[in-house]
């Protein structure tokens, strides 16, 4: 790659590139993102490898592995272009066929294609698909094109553009202006006004000025963020630079999750793409403007994601919030002024720079605008990344994109926010999707997690469990989270252990009224949501069990009892290997006993059980 | 002390405190714990107190003061994995292991940890051993999983 001296020369670069590249080039694009990934694409992108060698058309067929095709529920996904025909559940032993009948003949492996879960309806082009349908790709929109270590490719699509129509034709005052009007608000959970943050900062008065882009991704359930540094790392590192340059900063820094090694490898990569090509480092473009920037991998702490806590780590020590003010804005890292936005965000601004405040402000709700990418999972057909006009209903997202649930069960709640939101109960699923409704109705946006629940969960479980994770990741430094914590898991586990009062809702609500209101961080703060949502919602669900010693999801454990059925028991043993207690006793093909002193109720022996014999109630 | 790997992780650093936490992540890394003798180098060399060290040592879930096993298994217990019944997976494994989440195998080969959410969670439930993912792991899976790292 040339190191680009000027605007023009990267202009001229980059059509040199687009006109040597042929649109009706045959690619195989094998999707190797995080839901693809651990379910064998590494196998089936080596399987084309070879395949492709065998029959003579390297070169003739490109291979890509790329990011996330969005429709995880599927992996692994393979999409053939130019055609775009979207193979799903692609393995190996699938790649002879379609390297034979689509490559070389231009003809479907029907098998591969999609089906729809519930009307069976098929279809084998991506356009077709109802998953697709409805969505607006934005942040996602380069995934499954680009491969993610190609500079090439990233500028054959447009690449730093916006970066050179920034640093050549607009004051830092006027990105920010852009930003600002643009009605972008923060993707990592708070929706705070983006531009209005920058104008901040912009005005702070200093000399050194940092940018810190969040990628720690703390909600668990949650992977947009994770999907978006491994399948598209120029945009982050573009939005970081033109952030840099608004507000006058030379370093920025990139935190991500410790869980996430694969996007290290990626943003590294491309770090070294860019400042091989002078996006990076110094005289950015010949503009005069110096920026460059580091990676700081995280060390396994959810708080880590709060800013001010993500900022003590940064600088060595452990990663404890402080209280705001002083906002990061105004004193940040190592006490100067710094910006710190979520992945999402910061992969917003190129195309809000390129395509102009008006067009994406035209995008959305009134408050909210833009886009906002999902990780739709749990209970729902279609799990996987979405990305969808601010105001979309719940209805739409679980219903039409994620293709409902399994006929077999009801729609219980969706989950939204994290452990800072709440469950969203069927009544309000045709709201539209945005910062301020999720608020009117005791949840959050939060990041993008939209966990789908159905009869099988038990939301006083979902409860306990939220709060049990934020009882283990809470820093300890304030009261009201610390112990308020703690006693809200006391009264939980004796719910669910049966012995619950009624009394014990009150106490609750009261105890989140208290975290809520005097607790130092976001974490506390926002703690009660998850109880004080299923409290009101499904209230019922309390009651049975408190009052009848019910878990009617059957996942509370204490309130479960196991046995096994003698007449469908064939004595198989499966069950007894299992059990970690030696409760089930018995002969070989004979009926089993299970004792109810010494069963811990696991359910073990249940997932075992090959003849359903295994009974629970 | 293996001091020239020691030496080898401080060298690519500039030697400021900030450089504490990257520091520790790559003895973690490269040790599978973090050794005494080597956290007085680290303090020596940073400049920055031992009392800090242990409280970030401590602090963050990925370090570990003891020898951890030969493969990190690492069972994600995050929102989705938690409603798959991803805590089957880590009771079937420990069961499997004879150990407790948290801890290593006798002869050092494995420790079982729990995460928060692998990122992976349409697949869920997810595990990890070293740097291999598996979804969709119910537990008829789990000892053919753990039969490959034998
Ligand atoms: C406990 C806690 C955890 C958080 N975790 C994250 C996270 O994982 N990712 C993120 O982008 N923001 C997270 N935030 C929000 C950040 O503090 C901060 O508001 C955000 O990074 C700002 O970026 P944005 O304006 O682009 O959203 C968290 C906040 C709290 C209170
Ligand atoms: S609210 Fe919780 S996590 Fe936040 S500072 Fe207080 S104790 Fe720490
Ligand atoms: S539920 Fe668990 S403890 Fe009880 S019998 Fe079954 S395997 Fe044994
Ligand atoms: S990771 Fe392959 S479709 Fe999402
Ligand atoms: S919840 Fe298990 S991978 Fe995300």
């Amino acid at each position: 790659m040339p190191k680009f001296e000027s605007v023009d020369h990267l202009q001229q670069y980059r059509r040199q590139l687009q006109a040597s590249r042929d649109p009706n080039q045959p690619q195989v694009l094998v999707c190797s993102g995080p839901g693809c990934l651990p379910m064998g694409s590494i196998e089936v992108a080596a399987a084309f490898r070879e395949e492709l060698g065998k029959n003579g058309l390297n070169g003739k067929v490109l291979l890509k592995e790329c990011g996330c095709q969005g429709l995880c529920a599927r992996a692994v996904k393979v999409l053939i272009r130019p055609q775009e025909i979207a193979y799903q559940e692609v393995t190996p032993e699938d790649v002879p066929e379609i390297v034979e009948a689509t490559l070389k003949n231009g003809q479907l492996v029907e098998r591969l294609i999609y089906e729809h879960p519930l009307t069976q309806e098929k279809a084998a082009f991506k356009a077709d698909i109802p998953f697709y349908k409805g969505q607006m790709p934005i942040v996602l929109r380069k995934l499954d094109i680009i491969d993610p270590q190609s500079l090439d490719d990233y500028l054959a699509l447009g690449g730093y553009r916006a970066l050179r129509k920034a640093l050549t034709g607009m004051s830092p005052d006027e990105v920010i202006d852009a930003v600002e009007q643009s009605g972008l608000r923060g993707r990592g959970g708070g929706g705070f006004p983006t531009g209005r943050k920058w104008r901040v900062c912009q005005e702070a008065l200093s000399d050194i000025k940092f940018i810190i882009c969040n990628g720690d991704e703390g909600d668990p359930g949650a992977f947009m963020d994770r999907a978006v540094m491994e399948g598209d790392p120029h945009a982050v590192l573009e939005g970081m630079i033109i952030g840099g340059y608004a507000i006058g900063a030379k370093q920025g820094y990139i935190y991500v999750r410790h869980e996430y090694p694969l996007a290290v490898t990626h943003l590294n990569k491309a770090i070294d793409q860019a400042r091989e090509c002078g996006f990076l480092g110094k005289n950015i473009l010949r503009s005069g403007f110096d920026f460059d920037i580091k990676i700081s991998r995280g060390a396994g702490a959810f708080v880590c994601g709060e800013e001010t806590a993500l900022i003590a780590s940064i600088e060595g020590y452990i990663g404890e919030p402080t209280p705001r003010p002083p906002y990061p804005a105004e004193s940040g890292l190592f006490d100067y002024p710094t910006i710190i936005n979520n992945v999402e965000t910061w992969a917003n601004i190129p195309e809000i720079i390129n395509m102009g405040a008006e067009w994406f402000a035209a995008i959305g709700t009134e408050n909210s605008k833009g886009t906002k990418v999902f990780s739709l999972v749990g209970a729902v057909n279609q799990t996987g990344l979405v990305e969808v006009p601010m105001g979309t209903t719940l209805r739409q997202i679980v219903f039409e994109l994620g293709g409902g649930l399994r006929p077999d069960r009801q729609f219980k709640a969706v989950q939204t926010g994290g452990p800072s939101g709440g469950c969203i109960p069927e009544q309000f699923l045709d709201l539209p999707v945005d910062y301020d409704s999720l608020q009117s109705v005791g949840s959050i946006m939060g990041s993008g997690g939209m966990i789908v629940m159905d009869n099988t969960s038990c939301t006083v479980d979902v409860a306990r469990y939220f709060i049990s994770f934020l009882h283990d990741e809470s820093c300890g430094k304030c009261t009201p989270c610390r112990e308020g914590t703690k006693h809200l898991l006391h009264i939980l586990d004796e719910i669910i252990a049966g012995r619950g009062e009624e009394e014990h809702l009150t106490l609750m609500e009261e105890l989140c009224d208290t975290m809520a209101s005097s607790s130092i961080c976001g974490l506390g703060m926002s703690a009660p949501n998850p109880v004080r949502s299923t409290i009101k919602y499904f209230r019922d669900e309390y009651l049975a069990h408190i009052r009848d010693k019910k878990c009617h999801a059957l996942v509370c454990r204490p309130l479960l009892k196991y046995t096994i059925d003698p007449e469908t028991c064939t004595g198989c043993l499966a069950c007894v290997r299992e059990c970690p207690v030696g409760a089930i006793t018995g002969k070989k093909k004979l009926p089993q006993d299970l004792d109810q002193e010494l069963c811990v109720k696991c359910g073990l022996c249940y997932e075992a059980c090959q003849f359903e014999a295994v009974k629970v109630e | 002390m293996d001091q020239p790997r020691i030496e080898g992780i401080l060298s690519r650093y500039e030697g400021s405190s900030a450089d504490l936490i990257p520091v520790l992540q790559d003895i973690q890394d490269q040790y599978n714990y973090l050794p005494k003798e080597e956290l007085n180098v680290v303090a020596e060399r940073l400049s920055v107190p031992l009392t800090q060290i242990y409280s970030v040592a401590t602090f963050f879930k990925m370090f570990s003061l003891i020898p951890k096993g030969k493969h990190q298994i690492k069972v994600c217990l995050g929102t989705t994995c938690h409603l798959r019944g991803g805590i089957k997976i880590v009771e079937s494994l420990g069961h499997r292991l004879g150990v407790e989440p948290g801890y290593t195998t006798k002869d050092m080969m494995f420790t079982l940890d729990t995460v928060g959410c692998l990122g992976s969670c349409a697949q869920a439930p997810v595990l990890m051993i070293d740097d291999k993912y598996f979804g969709r792991a119910g537990v008829d899976k789990v000892s053919k999983i753990i039969k490959q790292f034998k």
